[in-house]
């Protein structure tokens, strides 16, 4: 058996109603699991980009591509993480920033590249970018305990180099 | 330039796809487009009593024919009523385009009356489905659902219509396309030019070769080229449930159906077999028993249209993804233009091997001298009186695999049953979907009582539109499957699988207009069937044959096995 790895399929998709539901559902149908989705418009309107990440066995991810393939409404799908790619994702995240914190949180957000977007007399609200070992590493590096709330887009993913996913 | 309603543009572009029958039942959702099928007279309207039977039938037509059955149905309990039609469809790789109504667009998401989301509700059984939301596009919409119905790994499209898309008074442009398109969709044309140089040459190699072959020969119409394969390499043939009749029968180089009520040869030829050449089957659990266990030595070739079928449950060493037909074209061409040579000699040794095996079973059973026919018998009796010839649809239980096991079909389309989802209720109305288009065959349904009161209301469409279909009902008095795997694996406790309070079935179909024929004895069998296909040739004809309740389906593979671990008979294990 080979060894459960980190996947990321990277689809267009029509642009089309319901066709979101297709491969979320195929996910829950199969028993497949889903650790992070997103999913916005292209530039061409008529289609949909969705990068999605899962866990699995070589043979798993194999039949997941395979039956995502089988849905009329996929256009096209890579599995990024074959080849060489950059994965992004987003975070917002708001800690508890008082008396002393506040610098420190500040000096960490510089540190990770991360931006202070809001402040209250007593929150910082910080922006940060990268790979999701990154965006872990940042709470741990301010310590999950002044953590208030996260929101995290998953990630996205696209190939390096000249390879293009399009139509 | 043509204005249609909404309404008048279904039953037009139906008509445009080639369409003759739908089957279907009229409510709210869809009156308008009813009133548009009585307007004309060239797709007609079959009205069945229930709308599961409207899917079997449109079923058993696409499975008899290769074209898609279609079915038209109201929204909310006439969409849900198909579901199990529509499962069984999709299981099969069946062909089917299934017009559901829907509550007008302003009105859906308010739970309104009658509202259901059945395209949430099918999606995980369809190949695809659509919602129509602008009249324009209807033609466009049922020629794409036929295209993706028809065509690459066959399956049921669902087309949801809200009502205020056929209003009578709001006429569209009508176009029907010519050639569809759909760019995310191009099923593959061709196998690998390499891949099937390669399987050709383990097929030179192989010492004790296999041809495993599934429903995927039938649908894309290539038993003539198995067959043709066949007669270049020599090598034995076992089908599935879903391929029989694909390969003739009674031919000797048939050695039956493989599985779990599998005849002893092929499951023990499949388990030595060094080579495997699958073609449009796809290693399903009632055909491996275990898959650690699956045939040790066997290297695999294997061709299917879906890729999602190669390597999922059972690793292929060669997959070929593409037609079979396509696939066995290229594959003859290249076996006929090479010097390689097939291992004759090991052939006939392997042969040899395979006719010392044959006779250990033989598919043999003991007659009760003095007492209740068995099962098998009066399938053997209805092979001789329809002499092979018959379009045979069954149902699900032991009555189904006695069909499958005793009637051997010479030719594919001809065995028609619901082998991927099981569905009791299948047998009868898919009988009709075939004798309505076929009406000069002999069309008999095999049955169980317990199978045949799933859908038994369709006495009335058979009535009502003279479809003298056979019903051959293997009384045995108890739900005969769910009782063998009770006598063996719980002791004998046959819980809720005794029929009590059978209806008299006689009195029954002759209420309905039928013929009913009750056989208790072995001497009675001959006449009736006489009566049945002779006499009574033009009408439906219910034969109630009284068989023994404790006779079980044999060869049975022990469960976690191998393919060549079986039970042969109640006592007899290999
Ligand atoms: C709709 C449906 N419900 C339940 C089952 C489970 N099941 C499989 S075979 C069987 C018994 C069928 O009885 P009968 O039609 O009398 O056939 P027999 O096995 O006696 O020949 C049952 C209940 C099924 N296959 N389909
Ligand atoms: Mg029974």
């Amino acid at each position: 058996m080979s060894q459960s790895q980190r996947h990321i399929i990277s689809i267009l998709l029509e642009n089309e109603p319901g066709a979101l539901s297709r491969v979320v559902g195929l996910f829950a149908q199969r028993g497949y699991n889903i650790e992070t989705l997103t999913v916005a418009p292209t530039e061409d309107e008529s289609l949909s980009r969705l990068t999605m990440t899962t866990v699995g066995d070589e043979g798993k991810v194999e039949q997941i591509t395979k039956q995502l393939n089988r849905l009329i409404e996929v256009v096209k799908l890579v599995n990024l993480t074959e080849g060489p790619h950059i994965e992004r994702e987003l975070m917002l995240i708001k800690v508890k920033a008082v008396g002393a914190q506040r610098a420190e949180i500040k000096r960490t957000a510089d540190v990770f590249r991360g931006q202070v977007v809001d402040i209250s007399s007593s929150v910082y609200t910080v922006q940060l970018t990268g790979t999701t070992d990154k965006l872990a590493a940042f709470i741990e590096a301010i310590g999950p305990s002044c953590v208030l709330e996260t929101v995290r887009t998953g990630v996205s993913g696209i190939s390096r180099g000249e390879k293009v996913l399009s139509l | 330039m043509e204005l249609l309603s909404g309404g008048d543009m279904i039953v037009r572009a139906l008509h445009d796809a080639g369409v003759e029958y739908i089957y279907g039942y009229p409510g709210g959702s869809l009156l308008h487009v009813y009133d548009a099928v009585y307007k004309q007279s060239h797709v007609k309207h079959v009205l069945v009593r229930h709308e599961q039977a409207a899917a079997h039938m449109a079923d058993g037509f696409a499975r008899a024919t290769g074209k898609a059955g279609v079915v038209m149905v109201t929204s909310g309990p006439g969409a849900t009523n198909t579901v199990t039609g529509i499962a069984t469809a999709q299981t099969d790789s069946i062909p089917m385009v299934v017009i559901c109504g829907q509550v007008p667009s302003h009105l859906i998401g308010d739970d309104a009356f009658q509202e259901t989301d059945m395209l949430g509700i099918a999606r995980p059984i369809v190949k695809h489905s659509f919602r129509v939301t602008n009249p324009v596009d209807i033609p466009d919409i049922i020629a794409k659902a036929f295209h993706i119905a028809e065509t690459g790994r066959p399956g049921p499209v669902v087309i949801d219509l809200p009502k205020d898309m056929t209003m009578p008074n709001e006429r569209f442009e009508y176009n029907y396309p010519k050639k569809v398109k759909i760019r995310s969709y191009s099923p593959p044309q061709r196998g690998h030019s390499g891949q099937i140089k390669k399987a050709v040459d383990m097929i030179m190699e192989a010492k004790r070769p296999i041809i495993y072959s599934g429903g995927g020969v039938i649908l894309d119409k290539s038993s003539d080229k198995l067959r043709e394969l066949v007669d270049v390499l020599g090598f034995p043939v076992t089908n599935t449930l879903m391929g029989l009749g694909a390969f003739p029968g009674t031919d000797e180089r048939f050695l039956g159906m493989l599985g779990m009520h599998g005849t002893y040869e092929a499951n023990v030829a499949m388990h030595h077999a060094d080579l495997i050449i699958a073609i449009g089957a796809r290693f399903d659990d009632r055909v491996t028993n275990a898959t650690n266990k699956f045939c040790p030595d066997a290297k695999i070739i294997h061709i299917d249209i879906d890729p999602s079928s190669i390597s999922k449950t059972i690793v292929a060493d060669v997959p070929i993804v593409g037609p079979v037909g396509s696939v066995l074209d290229d594959m003859l061409s290249l076996i006929r233009n090479t010097k390689e040579q097939v291992d004759e000699e090991a052939l006939a040794g392997w042969w040899k091997q395979i006719n010392d095996w044959r006779p250990r079973h033989g598919m043999r059973f003991d007659k009760n001298e003095d007492g209740l026919m068995k099962p098998q018998e009066v399938i053997q009796a209805m092979y001789q009186a329809t002499e092979g010839k018959a379009y045979v649809t069954s149902d699900v239980g032991q009555h189904q695999m006695f069909a499958a096991q005793y009637y051997p079909f010479d030719e594919p389309n001809k065995w028609i049953n619901s082998g991927g989802l099981g569905t009791m209720g299948f047998g009868f109305p898919a009988a009709m979907g075939i004798k309505m288009n076929f009406p000069d065959d002999m069309v008999v349904c095999v049955t169980g009582e317990g199978s045949i009161q799933m859908n038994i209301q369709e006495l009335s469409t058979c009535l009502q539109y003279g479809i003298p279909v056979k019903i051959l009902c293997l009384n045995n008095g108890s739900l005969g499957m769910v009782r063998q795997w009770q006598d063996m694996n719980y002791e004998g406790r046959h819980s809720n699988s005794y029929m009590e309070s059978l209806p008299d079935f006689i009195k029954l179909v002759e209420s309905y207009g039928h013929i009913g024929i009750r056989v208790n004895d072995r001497d009675e069998l001959p006449q009736a069937l006489e009566d049945t296909f002779n006499k009574y040739n033009d009408r439906l004809v219910f034969l109630d044959v009284r068989v023994d309740q404790k006779e079980h389906v044999y060869p049975m593979q022990v469960p976690l096995g191998s393919m060549r671990d079986m039970w042969l008979n109640k006592t007899e294990r290999t």
